[in-house]
């Protein structure tokens, strides 16, 4: 089963990637975007069938290593 | 003083830590692997020392956090032992949680390959009673990943308890929280900072600013 694990900086958390990316489309013109957030993207393919406890297997590992939960939040999907 | 260097791959600053720990007490560090599972007996000193530990894949330190000798670096700390993380080690302390706190990408995106002023915030630790009080020194900076981050209760609590070590003094480059370049834990037996002491030793390379670091390390040691 296919899982999508998002990690994004937690909100207060200085982003600077995400402030370079602002600046940099801010210079292309794009005057709209307020505020921009960088993080990453982890597609796991997981041995198991049922949705319950690949989601539980996926919010574990990213507990335990995907995420530093002291700096980033994480949302598990099945896409 | 006996003290092992762990090396992971992508670990490089080993061997300028074991010539400055071999200076001071006369002693060659034992080198362990990072898939080592046990520390020598009659350990004084553990050090993680910099580098890029596996690519600095996913966040650096991450992987190297959760090495198989790292259980092992985790009870000897838990026992009251001496650990000492530099650099890509004070980032793996962080991320194994043997110390608070997290290593943000330097607030100006730059890796940062410079000389930085430290200032010596508590000398009453094994690894700065070789410094006075509030002494300043010079050290190299030398990474992408030194924005020492905190919440805010955790950064008061820090300042509270005494276990700010090190901070830069004048330019705060990286971005660091209250300027902080190394915090320790609660029993101050366990260090993190992000400059290299290791790279001052030698009054032929780069000066001795970063020798009382070790020579105060290895007198602990030595019932001094």
């Amino acid at each position: 089963m296919l899982l999508k694990v998002t990690v994004l900086p937690k909100n207060g958390v200085l982003d600077p990637q995400g402030k370079a990316i602002q600046q940099a489309l801010g210079s292309l013109g794009f005057d709209a975007v307020q505020d921009v957030r960088a993080g990453k993207v982890i597609m796991l393919d997981i041995a198991e069938t049922d949705a319950t406890r690949a989601r539980a297997a996926a919010e574990d590992m990213a507990r335990k290593l995907l995420a530093n939960t002291v700096i980033e939040s994480f949302t598990v999907e099945i896409p | 003083m006996h003290a092992a260097i762990i090396t992971f791959p992508g670990t490089n600053r080993e061997r300028d830590m074991a010539i400055a720990l071999e200076r001071v007490s006369g002693r060659r560090p034992a080198m362990l692997w990072h898939k080592d599972s046990v520390l020598p007996a009659g350990l004084d000193v553990v050090v993680l020392p910099g580098g890029f530990s596996h690519g600095d894949y996913l966040r650096s330190g991450a992987m190297a956090a959760r090495a198989p000798i790292m259980d092992a670096v985790r009870a000897f700390a838990a026992r009251g032992g001496h650990v000492l993380g530099v650099c890509n080690g004070f980032q793996i302390l962080t991320e194994a949680g043997l110390l608070p706190g997290a290593l943000l990408k330097n607030a100006s995106l730059r890796f940062l390959a410079q000389d930085c002023r430290l200032r010596v915030e508590r000398s009453d630790t094994a690894f700065t009673r070789g410094f006075e009080q509030g002494a300043e020194f010079s050290a190299t900076m030398a990474h992408g990943d030194g924005n020492y981050f905190a919440d805010d209760a955790t950064l008061d609590a820090l300042e509270g308890e005494g276990r700010v070590v090190l901070r830069y003094v004048g330019a705060n480059l990286n971005g660091s929280a209250r300027a902080i370049a190394g915090v320790c834990s609660a029993n101050r037996r366990v260090l993190g900072l992000m400059p290299h002491p290791e790279n001052c030793v030698d009054p032929l390379v780069g000066g001795t600013d970063g020798l009382p670091m070790f020579a105060g390390l290895s007198a602990s040691f030595a019932g001094v």
